[in-house]
Formats: C-alpha cells, sequence, structure tokens
C-alpha cells in the first residue's frame, strides 16, 4: 500500500491535479436534472445494469438532449436520451430486430435525417444503415425496422452515418455475446467508449478546418525551435531539415487535424472529471472493452502498473499478446484483460495522438478513489522516413525523442548519403518486409496511379512506403514501455477462406492538407468510380498512404484480413489503420452482395470525400 | 468533371485487369487471359500433378511466376470434385478454335510451391444467393449524400491598420475572401489607402480562380478602381498561391479599357516566433506598362512596399498588430508624386488587426 492517494481517499473523491479546460470543466453528460449525471457503469458482468439493453427487441429513439461537458450547455443527438447512445447486448445466432425512430426535432443543426450503423457486423446491405448505399435513411418521424442474423461475437460499436450526428454524440458500444465459450476468463467486464466532444457544430469545425486545416496547431516550429536545433545538429543540418519541408511546404508537427484545443475526450461519455470507475476486487481478471468511438482522435492507451492482455481486435480473438500501452485508432476496438492487484486504484489514461489532452477513468477498489495522473508525453515530430521519403536530412533525425531503430530505414537505401549512417544494418527485418511491400515496383519507388499526377487535390506522394507492421507508432517508438503493433496480432483461428486473392486492387490514399480535401487515388467520393467486386471472389486490397495523416481505414460489409510483411494472412479486422508512409495489404472475400461503404474513419476525411462506393456484384 | 470522370474510369480499368479476365471467365468458359497452366486445369482437369512436379524439381525458379498468376475465382484445382455439378455446365459458347496452346511452356511451371489445400475452394463456403439478399442488395435511389463537393466560403481582413505620421494620418486596409469548393473559387479581393482624410486608392477584385496545380489557382477577372483619379475598371489575371518555404505570393497582370496595363506582386510569410506571436514580412511591387498620368504612375516600377508587422493571436481569427511600412515610389512616378505634393519615400509605423471569419 505505497499508494500516496488510498490513504486519504477514504470516500473523498481526489482530482486530477492538472484539471485543464481540454479536460473539461464539467462532469458532462446528458443533463438528468436530478443533480447529477447519469454515468453509465457498463458492468456486464450483471444482468441488466443501467444503460444496458439486451436481448432481441429494441426500440432505439434518436432525438436530441442537452449536455454539458465543459460548463457550457450544448445540444447533443443521443439515442433514447443517452450519450453514448445504449449499449446494446446481442447474442451470436439470435435474430435481431432494431425499431430506430427518428425524433430529431424540427430545424436542428445536426439534420432532419438519421440513420445507425452497426460497425463491423456482416449483415445484408440494406440493414448496413448507410444512407444513400444501404438504404434511404431513416426521415422524420420515420421509424425503420432493422432487422438481422447476429452471425459473429465480440465487441463492436454503432453510430450514424448521417452528416456529422456520429459527433455530436450518435455513438454506442455493441456487445455480443457468443455462441461458443470463450477462450479467457475474467471476473468482471467493463466498456470503456473513448470519444471526443466538440461545443462547436460539427458542421461549423468542417467549414473551419476548410478555410485553415492547422487551426489546431500549435505546435508549429518557432525560431526558438531553429536556434535550439540548430545548435544541436548544426546550422547545415537544421537548414536542410527545414528546406525539405518547406519545399513540400508542410509541417512536420502536423499530427491530427482536430485536437484538445477543439475537442474534450470522454471515456464512457464522462470527462475525467468525472471520473468513470469500474470495480475490482484485488486478483480479479477484468476484461476491459476499448472502443474508440471517436470522431477525428487516435487514442494511445495505457494502464500504469498493469500489463494489458490483449486477447481481441476489432472483435475477433487473437492470440493473447501482453503489453503496456496500445494505440486504438477511430473505430477499432481491443479486448484487453488485466489483473489488477497491490493498489486500490489505477488509471485508465487515454492521450491523444497529438499529444494535446487526454481523459481518464479508474479501476478501483471502490468509487471515489484516485490513482495519480501521469502527464502528457512530449510531443512527436514527424520525419521525412515516418512519411516513407528516403531521402532524410541528418536535420530530421536530429530529435531526440525518435527511435532510429524502429524508423523503418528500410525504404531508403536509394543512394543517398544520409543512410550510411549505420542504422540500416539494424533493420534487417523492417529491409525484408519493404522487399517484399514493393514487390510491384522494381526500383523500390512506389508508383503512383495517374490520376494523382498533376492534380490539385495531391499535395505529397511517398516515395518509398513499407508495411511498418511492427512499427509502434509515431510518438511510441522508444517510450519505454512495451506498445502493440499490428505484427503482434494474430488471429486466433486460421485465415477463415483460405484461397489466395485472385487479384489485386491498390489504392492510394490521398489529401491536401491546406484545402482539407481528401479521397482515395486523388478522386474524391463524388469524383470516383465505385469498386466492383465479384460475388464470391477473394481479392487483396494494397492500402498506399500518399498523406502525412494516420488514418484508419473501414470497409463495411467484409472482414479486412490484415496480411503480414510476407502476404500471409495475420490478423482479421474490420478497421486497418494506416500511418503515414505505409503500405499495406488484406485480404477480402466478397461475400456480401450489394453497395458498401469504404472509407476513412477520420469523420472529416470521410466528409471531406475520402470514401469510396464498393458493389459486390453478381 | 468530365475529365475528372473519364480519369476515374480510365483508372479503374487500369487498377483492376484482372477484373476483366475475372468476367471473361463467367462468362466464356476459358479466357485466353487465363495462364497456360490453369486453363489446361479447368479444361477437364487433363493435368495430374505428378508431371508438374517433375517440372518442377528441373524448375525452381518457376515459382514466382505462378504465384502471381491472376486466380480467377473458378474451380479449378480441387481434389474434391463431390460438389461439382457438370449437368449445369455450358460448354456451347466454348470456341476451342481460338486457342493456341503452342506457345505453352511447362517446363517454365513450378508447381511445387502450390498448396492445393487452400488455393480451390474457400473454407468456409460461399452462401448460394437467394432472392432475399438479391432484394436487401438494391441500393437505393438517393446516392450517398456527402460534404465532399459542398461550396464553403472564407473571409480574411489581412489589414486593416492606420498610422499617424507626416503628411498626415491614414489608414489602409487589405482584405480577401472566396467562396466555392476546392477547385472553383469566386474570389474578391480589396485594397485601399485613405490619407489625411481622402481617398488616396481604393481597388475591389471580383475572379474566378481555378485550382491547376497542387499550390496554385489561376484567378481571372475584373478590377474597379474607385480611386487615384477616376474610376476605371480592368481585366485581371493572375496566379495566387502557395510558393516553396510556404511564401503566400499572388501576381496579377491588369488591362485596362484605355490600354495601360499594370502587373502587381505581392509575397507574404509567417515567421513564427511563437505559436501565437506571428512576424509577417511583405513585400508588394507595381509595374506600369505606361504612364498614366491620372493615376499618377509613369511606365516601369512605379511603387514598392515592404511591411514588418508583428501580430499576436489571441484567437486565430483575432490578431491584432504592429507594424513598421516603408513605401517608395521609382523613377517618373516619383517625380510626378513630388510635384503633387506627396513623399516618393515614406516609412510608417502602423497599428492593425487581422480577422477573418
Amino acid at each position: 500500500m505505497s499508494f500516496p492517494f488510498t490513504g486519504r481517499a477514504e470516500g473523498a473523491p481526489v482530482h486530477a491535479a492538472r484539471r485543464r479546460f481540454m479536460q473539461g470543466l464539467a462532469a458532462g453528460g446528458v443533463l438528468a436534472g436530478l443533480g447529477g449525471w447519469p454515468r453509465h457503469g457498463w458492468a456486464l458482468a450483471t444482468a441488466h445494469a443501467p444503460g444496458v439493453l439486451a436481448g432481441t427487441e429494441f426500440d432505439l429513439r434518436i432525438g436530441t438532449s442537452p449536455v454539458d461537458f465543459t460548463g457550457k450547455p450544448r445540444t447533443a443527438v443521443t439515442v433514447n436520451g443517452s450519450l453514448p447512445a445504449p449499449l446494446l447486448r446481442w447474442r451470436e445466432g439470435s435474430t435481431v430486430n432494431l425499431r430506430v425512430s427518428n425524433a430529431l426535432p424540427p430545424g436542428s443543426v445536426h439534420g432532419t435525417t438519421t440513420s445507425l450503423h452497426w460497425h463491423g457486423i456482416v449483415l445484408p446491405a440494406n440493414m448496413d444503415g448507410v444512407p444513400g448505399l444501404s438504404f434511404d435513411g431513416i426521415g422524420p418521424g420515420q421509424t425503420y425496422q432493422y432487422r438481422f442474423d447476429v452471425r459473429q461475437g465480440g465487441t463492436y460499436w454503432y453510430h450514424s452515418h448521417s452528416g456529422f450526428q456520429e459527433q455530436a454524440g450518435l455513438y454506442g458500444p455493441l456487445i455480443i455475446d457468443p455462441a461458443e465459450p470463450e477462450p479467457f476468463s475474467y471476473q468482471r467486464d467493463y466498456v470503456v467508449l473513448l470519444s471526443d466532444w466538440t461545443d462547436l457544430d460539427p458542421a461549423a469545425l468542417f467549414a473551419r478546418l476548410k478555410k485553415m486545416s492547422d487551426f489546431d496547431n500549435y505546435a508549429q516550429r518557432t525560431v526558438g525551435d531553429f536556434v535550439r536545433d540548430a545548435r544541436r545538429d548544426g546550422l547545415r543540418a537544421t537548414l536542410q531539415d527545414r528546406a525539405a519541408w518547406g519545399q513540400m511546404r508542410m509541417t512536420p508537427t502536423d499530427l491530427s487535424d482536430v485536437n484538445a484545443n477543439t475537442y474534450t475526450y470522454l471515456l464512457n461519455g464522462t470527462t475525467t472529471l468525472g471520473n468513470w470507475t469500474g470495480l475490482f476486487k484485488h486478483g480479479e481478471r477484468v476484461r476491459l472493452r476499448l472502443i474508440n468511438g471517436s470522431s477525428m482522435t487516435h487514442f494511445d492507451v495505457r494502464i500504469p502498473g498493469l500489463k494489458m492482455s490483449v486477447v481481441a481486435a476489432d472483435g475477433q480473438y487473437v492470440h493473447p499478446v501482453t503489453v503496456d500501452e496500445l494505440r486504438i485508432a477511430t473505430a477499432e476496438t481491443f479486448d484487453v484483460i488485466v489483473t489488477p492487484s497491490g493498489q486500490d486504484a489505477f488509471t485508465v489514461f487515454a492521450q491523444d495522438l497529438g499529444r494535446t489532452g487526454y481523459v481518464a477513468g479508474t479501476l478501483a477498489t471502490r468509487e471515489g478513489l484516485r490513482a495519480p495522473v501521469p502527464a502528457v508525453d512530449a510531443r512527436p515530430i514527424l520525419s521525412m522516413a515516418d512519411m516513407g521519403h528516403g531521402g532524410m536530412s541528418d536535420g530530421a533525425m536530429g530529435h531526440g525523442a525518435m527511435d532510429h531503430a524502429a524508423m523503418g530505414h528500410a525504404g531508403m537505401g536509394h543512394g543517398d548519403a544520409a543512410s550510411a549512417d549505420g542504422t540500416a544494418a539494424a533493420n534487417a527485418h523492417a529491409m525484408h518486409g519493404a522487399h517484399q511491400a514493393m514487390g510491384s515496383t522494381s526500383q523500390g519507388m512506389q508508383t503512383h496511379p495517374e490520376s494523382e499526377r498533376g492534380n490539385p487535390l495531391v499535395d505529397m506522394q511517398t516515395m518509398s512506403p513499407t508495411p511498418k507492421l511492427d512499427d509502434p507508432g509515431i510518438g511510441l517508438r522508444g517510450n519505454g514501455r512495451d506498445v502493440l503493433s499490428y505484427a503482434r496480432l494474430r488471429s486466433l483461428f486460421e485465415d477463415p477462406d483460405g484461397r489466395e486473392p485472385g487479384r489485386e486492387i491498390e489504392l492510394h490514399l490521398t489529401g491536401h492538407m491546406e484545402k482539407f480535401a481528401w479521397s482515395f487515388d486523388g478522386l474524391k467520393f463524388v469524383d470516383a468510380k465505385p469498386l466492383r467486386l465479384n460475388y464470391g471472389e477473394r481479392l487483396r486490397i494494397v492500402l498506399v498512404n500518399d498523406t502525412m495523416m494516420t488514418h484508419p481505414i473501414h470497409l463495411h460489409g467484409m472482414w479486412s484480413d490484415l496480411e503480414d510483411a510476407q502476404g500471409e494472412f495475420m490478423v482479421r479486422k474490420h478497421t486497418v489503420d494506416m500511418p503515414p508512409g505505409t503500405r499495406r495489404s488484406y485480404r477480402v472475400r466478397a461475400d456480401a452482395l450489394g453497395s458498401w461503404a469504404y472509407h476513412c474513419h477520420l469523420l472529416y476525411h470521410m466528409e471531406a470525400g475520402m470514401m469510396r462506393q464498393v458493389q459486390v456484384v453478381e | 468533371m468530365s475529365i475528372r470522370t473519364r480519369l476515374s474510369a480510365a483508372l479503374l480499368s487500369a487498377l483492376l485487369p484482372g477484373f476483366a479476365a475475372a468476367q471473361d471467365v463467367h462468362g466464356q468458359g476459358v479466357s485466353r487471359d487465363e495462364t497456360p497452366g490453369s486453363a489446361q486445369h479447368a479444361d477437364g482437369h487433363a493435368l495430374a500433378d505428378g508431371p508438374d512436379d517433375q517440372a518442377a524439381a528441373a524448375n525452381p525458379a518457376g515459382t514466382e511466376t505462378h504465384r502471381r498468376q491472376a486466380h480467377a475465382p473458378v474451380q479449378r484445382t480441387g481434389h474434391d470434385h463431390s460438389q461439382m455439378d457438370h449437368s449445369q455446365m455450358d460448354h456451347s459458347q466454348m470456341d476451342h478454335s481460338q486457342m493456341d496452346h503452342s506457345q505453352m511452356d511447362h517446363s517454365q511451371m513450378d508447381h511445387s510451391q502450390m498448396d492445393h489445400g487452400r488455393a480451390t475452394l474457400p473454407r468456409t463456403p460461399i452462401p448460394v444467393l437467394t432472392d432475399a439478399d438479391r432484394a436487401a442488395a438494391v441500393a437505393p435511389a438517393h446516392l450517398h449524400a456527402m460534404g465532399d463537393n459542398a461550396i464553403n466560403h472564407s473571409l480574411l481582413l489581412d489589414r486593416l491598420e492606420t498610422w499617424d505620421a507626416a503628411p498626415g494620418t491614414g489608414n489602409a486596409w487589405e482584405a480577401q475572401g472566396w467562396i466555392g469548393t476546392d477547385l472553383d473559387r469566386l474570389w474578391v479581393r480589396s485594397m485601399g489607402e485613405r490619407t489625411g482624410g481622402r481617398l488616396a486608392s481604393a481597388d475591389v477584385e471580383l475572379l474566378y480562380g481555378r485550382s491547376v496545380s497542387r499550390w496554385w489557382d489561376v484567378v481571372a477577372g475584373l478590377r474597379h478602381d474607385t480611386a487615384p483619379g477616376p474610376a476605371q475598371d480592368w481585366l485581371a489575371l493572375g496566379v495566387m498561391g502557395l510558393a516553396p518555404y510556404r511564401f503566400e505570393v499572388q501576381a496579377t497582370v491588369y488591362l485596362g479599357k484605355a490600354g495601360q496595363a499594370e502587373a502587381r506582386l505581392e509575397a507574404e510569410y509567417d515567421v513564427l516566433l511563437t505559436n501565437r506571436l506571428i512576424l509577417q514580412p511583405a513585400v508588394e511591387l507595381s509595374l506600369q506598362a505606361r504612364d498614366d498620368a491620372r493615376r499618377g504612375v509613369a511606365s516601369g516600377i512605379s511603387t514598392a512596399e515592404a511591411g514588418l508587422r508583428l501580430r499576436y493571436e489571441f484567437k486565430r481569427r483575432f490578431a491584432p498588430y504592429v507594424g513598421i511600412v516603408h513605401e517608395r515610389s521609382f523613377g517618373r512616378t516619383a517625380e510626378l508624386r513630388e510635384v503633387a505634393g506627396e513623399r516618393a519615400r515614406q516609412t510608417r509605423w502602423v497599428a492593425g488587426v487581422r480577422v477573418w471569419f
């Protein structure tokens, strides 16, 4: 019991020392009018906890509710008056009936029609809930009946696919109890749903991004940084580095488009101040179902003092892998098991990729406890190697926070002197991956679709991307913690289809930062033809990230079976995260007839055009 | 837009070569796109594995070639043929006369790496489609609505400043705004100056702008001057965009009704002292094609202005600033100004505000 807070925390909540605006001035939640907010414990071990709807028959009413997360009252889009939306609990093998009604008030800024999409669920096309692709949406006063067979188990989520309603609160956890016993055991079961809230009208936020895409970037390099770098790395190297970025007209501090300068991060619908608490008894195995239900935020999650055993990714079992920390991209889910003991409280800490803020909750032996909340990590800086540009200047390499061993220098070695620093030798493994990834290019340089050439909507092209599957990610390298990477995820089952892909589709993730325009192959949704897949075929999708941003790519209706660097089946997912400078591939089995959405799950990227229609035809 | 649509069509067919091949297989039974080896397999399963394996032993290098072949989603090499129903096969469309096997060289084939267990039928069978599946797959009438081609807008009052210097107080503005999509925008630009209580210069431009490359827009339209001199109109043609190292650049040529022509070049740059305290050097240059006494300018470089403004962004949208501006006129323009009682050179301290909406 060396823990400092436990002694004086008898029933008295201890608030975090750092109470910044962005962490929320209010505990938050839907204003109930009875003092206090309905905070969802979402303890699943008990049968019918508050906020949990279980069974096969569901009546969900989409409307608006007053909320307050920052001290300013706002209007959120809610399901049955709840933010996040109620936890839905289904059973694999059952048929669910969901009557979803639209009770949005006339003239709502959040639109008149609505929809619910069941993220990661395999179902008939007209049940998928994407207006304009699956159905017509749910008009004012209408009720849409979703009815389909539940053919999978695991941790998922659901959200609106209409306009910006997801940003305004329309998201909730979806838990499916599997038909077969699970390959792990636990005594407690909690949902940890992470999300981002803004007091802005989301459409106004989108408009703001169109006017000034780096509005939230208050970490740009300054004259002071230049002097510091010049002293450390030499004037010449620093000038070279600034020149490299200047010629690209980009900034290496551009990690995320919207961050805690705009957002208040929520955990299960409450701010850090609200301190969501999951109870445990010493030595119990606690299952946490991590869901990233945010609109624009990658979270790095850890529980200081506890190892997390990752047992499922995107609802699908994986060989357990024990880590200290994991990055959860928007729309991903991870199931982890922790065994808290030795202290009475542990902080569940989730900081954003851009290192601008965090949200924290607590695992505790009783309500009202709090463990220390760690400081947000130092902000990383993108390197040219991060973006798959082999020609990295020495200046770009000089940053102390970088872990050179994980930087994927494999793409280098095109005669650039900078690679002669010996790091390449330490990267035999990455080199191997690079070799595989560049299978389709003879020189090791990435080729690009013709539609990107001279395209005003494409401001950058990667030169030598690699899969980087074993890279923990920007800002997570060499931080002294054991961090999950995709390479460590292995499905507990073999490739469920088993066929070699019959063909390959390569798609490039493209964008223009200044215009805040996003696309595939330089073609926005409005300008692109649907991708046509033949019913029953097995194909490979290769994604190449030609941007500076990290894009979680989600294919509706079908699984994305991520391949390892050798092109072998690795892990089944519904959302594949694509950091800058990566080239990653996955197998798709086109076993779902109809029209499906395929998009970046960063909401404003999708809305700006980073979406395609996929048609599976006979 | 039509160019872009054609681009996407070309792109799609370029990206999906296997797609066409797969369709051929379904339509005709045997496709010429299919590799010799798989054609053989499909065509009555003529080849046993034995001979191939022997060929493989002789030719280990052929592995990669075969692995890269487009495998159409048809049952080819399955060992379990119990699922096959040959009664459904229609060979009437097959035209064997088009097949040319003379080019086949089996010696290059290496089947030793083939895993016949997984390369054939999926482990999980593909469900047979029902009419219910087909009904559920009918797309709705209205396509998905997105904001990817939405009309957006922006208005920046880059300078709204005042000064107190010889020969008197003055104030100036410079603003620009746009409304439109990512590629097509309607621009409004305006700049002007009041000194000693009278309008020294004022113009407003209405331009159509089109993005032509990553960083550059071409603009064309009209400019209307209310001062100096009598009101007059110009045709405007120019470029604006982001030069390397993030210099904001505008270069415009103006043609007047009387045949006069002017060129303006503007460049500015943000030096971040901190993320809120920003020093902005800016230069403006005016060139005239010929003398225009009514406007008080002569041919050649007429005026140049260099400014250094230090702003503090209390909010992104609101930043007061102080600055120093040096303005001078050249050659005969300078003479004309001196005749009119103006100074050819002036340095002034300014204070103002930068706001955008």
